[in-house]
């Protein structure tokens, strides 16, 4: 797919890769073999009928080819961007062996840009019947926006409560203009307001309502906070300023938009040597952006051209985050220090000024040990080597090693019950929590995963509680 | 969700106004000790304030504000009728209400506002309630009225003998301590002000609350932003907080984080002053 130069792109927000042409796209799309087997469906984490959709792009008919998307996927414009498909439909494509796999994420993105640029000729909405039924939604990421979408056309009157001044969850204030444009976001949000979803933003629930505040004035409760409580490393030095977690980092200059400031009055620090903490989708956001903003302080200012450092414990071959933004970080100039770990943060006059690391070797599996030298997600696991300590200057440190579950729901909802890392704990697929009536999904269950498993958990949420609905009286 | 200013007015020249503002939701729900965010427009920054009243009957709240840079500023220059566009509450933990006897409430800056609602809740709950506040000068000295409508007793201290005790808080808490012993302090005010409570208290064992104003962001715990060192943990003022045992807290963490952003907010402050003398200049030739 055409992507804009790096040296040009690092500089501003504006989005990297610019997506297909309709011939690049009708190209692509005839490279798929249209195999019985599917296996990329399967390989979706929603079932999105892929084969179906790139024929249809192939014959040129767009619009049929997004009705298929989104019998499966409400979201194409976001996931087409953001879906880890290397790791999902396109890891299994047949033809990824031999030939590479199709580009199936980005044939979604194209079908969902090219409508949104070429809109067909308005389709009346058909009239729902309303049922009298109404939900509340808490939060509202992907899997908040999915479950209101599907419980609109059902006919319930959806109400969604966000903390936040604006909506989206993560698609807004975590991932950054460049891979997601704020636009994109701000268009799925207004085709729900058009269905009738009401969305109340500063609304923190826990607070300004209970989820039993919200039951009395509903009939049933979705829950879908996200996982947002950043972690820290517990090192020395990490109180000092110009130390932030990934989640301040970006939400200052996303949600903020503190890159316009003093335009906007919500400022941010970078100075020219920047290390981020991590290896995962985070840490690849946090350490692009703050590459564009010392990149152009450092023009606008005739200062020397930055350095932003990647801190990972582990090797290349482990990194977390989706191929592809690995490769846009090195592009762009991002220098990765893998197998390195920080053991604390130096400071001076209150601020940072050094982080201090250790290297990190692969531990060698011990033939006598019955444990495989990996952990728990499977990757080789590393230890620190003695006296390897060296120092990275750094006058600002973005951690980006994680996120937990927020205790604000569950502290103020009697019954709730949580698993023992403090996620709500749901029955089964439909998000059915403890507490009747009450149904949770997204990253508030499973622990921070992708935008398309959360829209997957709104989406089985919103049938189960269709049924639930349909059987209250 | 925004809300709508009823009431507007300068309690202390020149920089310290009152406002009550339309706020049903938030005000059924708040609790003394609690803060709002707000942000005036859609290039505002989300700053936090603390509950100077709730009244849940008339469905407003009030705050009180020291212009003190930027946002606070461009607050003092709203008009009554007109509308904050974000205000998101109420945020962090109440204050935890006791009988623990004697109370002593200390307040320096804006914080003897704050004091007001939490002052009701400990008499309602039975306890003796002194408020200390104090100022430089009497005529720096707010809320020294209303606290005396809800406290048994309020002390003034100021620096330079003009009312009350001629001193610092310190010494009329530290006498106040003395003579008539305390279960509880709560401190709320600047940050040196409430160190130095914790340092008078230290000595006599009383229990010590403060309310910490770090620099926040969202003000729901997701950004860590707010974390300071209390008790030798990482502790996020907005969710873990405001209040915390004012003897455990790391003062110099707090104090160096409410650093972090000085050159950038003269820089915003500047910029907008400039942006206004001009629009007054503007103004006036027309
Ligand atoms: C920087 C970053 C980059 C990422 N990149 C990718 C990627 O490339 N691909 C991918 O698939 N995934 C990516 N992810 C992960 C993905 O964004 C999440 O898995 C997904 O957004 C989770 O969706 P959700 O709906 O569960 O929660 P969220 O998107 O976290 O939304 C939760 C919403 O609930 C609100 N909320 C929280 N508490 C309350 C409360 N008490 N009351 C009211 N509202 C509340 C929050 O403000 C938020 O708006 C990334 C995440 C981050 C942070
Ligand atoms: C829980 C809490 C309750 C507070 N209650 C009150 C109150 O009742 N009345 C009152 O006058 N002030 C209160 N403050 C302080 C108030 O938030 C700051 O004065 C205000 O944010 C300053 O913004 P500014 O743009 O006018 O000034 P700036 O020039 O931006 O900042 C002046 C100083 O205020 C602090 N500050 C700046 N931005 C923020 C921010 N986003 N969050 C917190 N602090 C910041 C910094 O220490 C800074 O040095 C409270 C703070 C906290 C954390
Ligand atoms: S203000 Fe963001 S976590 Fe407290």
């Amino acid at each position: 797919m055409p992507e804009r130069p790096a040296e040009e792109r690092a500089l501003d927000f504006g989005e990297v890769a610019l997506g297909y042409t309709l011939e690049l796209a009708r190209a692509e799309a005839a490279r798929c073999i249209q195999c019985k087997n599917r296996p990329c469906v399967s390989g979706c984490p929603v079932g999105v009928p892929i084969p179906d959709f790139i024929r249809h792009i192939k014959e040129g008919e767009i619009q049929k080819a997004l009705e298929v998307i989104k019998t499966a996927n409400l979201l194409p414009a976001v996931c087409g961007r953001v879906c880890p498909q290397e790791s999902q439909c396109e890891k299994v494509c047949t033809l990824s062996k031999k030939f590479g796999a199709v580009a199936i994420g980005r044939l979604e993105r194209f079908a969902a840009d090219y409508m949104a640029e070429n809109p067909a000729a308005a389709e009346k909405a058909a009239e729902v019947k309303k049922t009298g039924k109404s939900v509340a939604i808490v939060g509202s990421g992907p899997a908040g926006l999915a479950c209101a979408y599907d419980l609109a056309r059902h006919g319930h009157q959806v109400k969604i409560y966000e903390a936040l001044h604006a909506p989206g969850g993560v698609l807004f204030y975590g991932i950054p203009e460049f891979r997601l444009p704020k636009k994109i976001v701000a268009s799925e949000i207004e085709k729900l307001k058009q269905v009738g979803v009401e969305i109340t933003t500063n609304a923190v629930i826990g607070k300004l309502f209970s989820v039993d505040d919200l039951l009395a004035e509903h009939d049933a409760c979705f829950i879908c906070t996200g996982a947002g409580l950043p972690r820290f490393m517990e090192i020395e030095g990490e109180d000092l300023n110009g130390v932030y977690s990934a989640n301040e980092f970006l939400t200052r200059v996303n949600l903020m938009r503190a890159y316009d400031f003093p335009e906007y009055d919500t400022p941010v620090e970078t100075g020219l040597k920047i290390a981020v903490v991590g290896g995962g989708n985070v840490a690849m956001d946090a350490a692009r952006t703050a590459l564009r903003l010392a990149r152009r302080a450092s023009r606008e200012r005739g200062l020397p051209s930055p350095k932003v450092y990647l801190v990972y414990r582990r090797s290349e071959d482990e990194l977390p985050a989706r191929k592809e933004e690995v490769h846009h970080a090195k592009d762009e100039g991002v220098i990765f220090e893998t197998c390195s770990n920080p053991v604390r943060l130096i400071g001076e006059n209150g601020r940072v000024r050094a982080v201090e690391c250790v290297r990190m070797s692969v531990c060698e599996p011990d033939p006598l040990a019955e444990a495989p030298a990996v952990d728990a997600s499977g990757r080789k696991k590393f230890r620190p080597i003695a006296n390897s300590e060296y120092r990275i200057e750094a006058d600002t440190v973005i951690m980006s090693i994680g996120t937990g579950a927020n205790p604000l729901v569950p502290m103020d909802t009697p019954g709730l019950e949580l698993n023992a890392k403090g996620y709500i704990l749901a029955k089964d697929a439909s998000g059915q929590t403890s507490r009747k009536g009450v149904y949770a999904g997204g990253d508030i269950v499973t622990g921070s995963a992708t935008v398309i498993s959360a829209m997957g958990a709104g989406r089985q949420a919103a049938r189960a509680i269709d049924e639930y609905l349909k059987n209250k009286k | 969700m925004g809300a709508k200013i009823l009431e507007k007015r300068i309690i202390r020249e020149p920089d310290v106004y009152y406002y009550r503002l339309e706020a049903p939701l938030i005000s059924r729900k708040a609790k003394p000790g609690q803060f709002v965010i707000l942000r005036l427009h859609d290039k505002g920054e989300r700053i936090p304030l603390s509950l100077a009243d709730i009244n849940p009957k008339d469905g407003t709240i009030s705050l009180v504000v020291m212009a003190v840079g930027k946002t606070t500023a461009e607050m003092a220059g709203l008009k009554v009728g007109e509308q904050i566009q974000d205000l998101c509450g109420p945020l962090g933990l109440p204050t935890h209400i006791e009988n623990a006897g004697r109370v002593v409430l200390v307040g320096g800056g804006f914080g003897a506002a704050p004091l007001y609602p939490m002052a009701k809740a400990f008499r309602d709950a039975g306890n003796y309630v002194t408020a200390v506040i104090g100022a430089r000068s009497a005529d720096l000295l707010i809320y020294e009225k209303e606290l005396s409508e809800t406290c048994n007793r309020v002390i003034v201290a100021t620096d330079d003998g003009s009312k009350g005790v001629k001193g610092l808080v310190t010494s009329s808490l530290e006498q106040e301590i003395k003579e008539n012993g305390a279960g509880l302090v709560v401190a709320v005010g600047p940050a040196p002000m409430m160190k130095a409570v914790c340092n008078t208290t230290k000595p006599f064992g009383v229990k010590t609350v403060v309310s910490l104003n770090a620099i926040m962001v969202d003000g729901t715990g997701m950004c860590g932003g707010c974390r300071v060192r209390v008790g030798g943990k990482t502790r996020f003022v907005c969710a873990d907080g405001p209040e915390f045992d004012g003897h455990e807290v790391d003062w110099d963490c707090l104090m160096n984080r409410q650093k972090m952003y000085t050159g950038r907010e003269k820089e915003s402050f500047e910029a907008w002053k400039n942006r206004h003398k001009g629009l007054a200049e503007e103004g006036a030739a027309k």
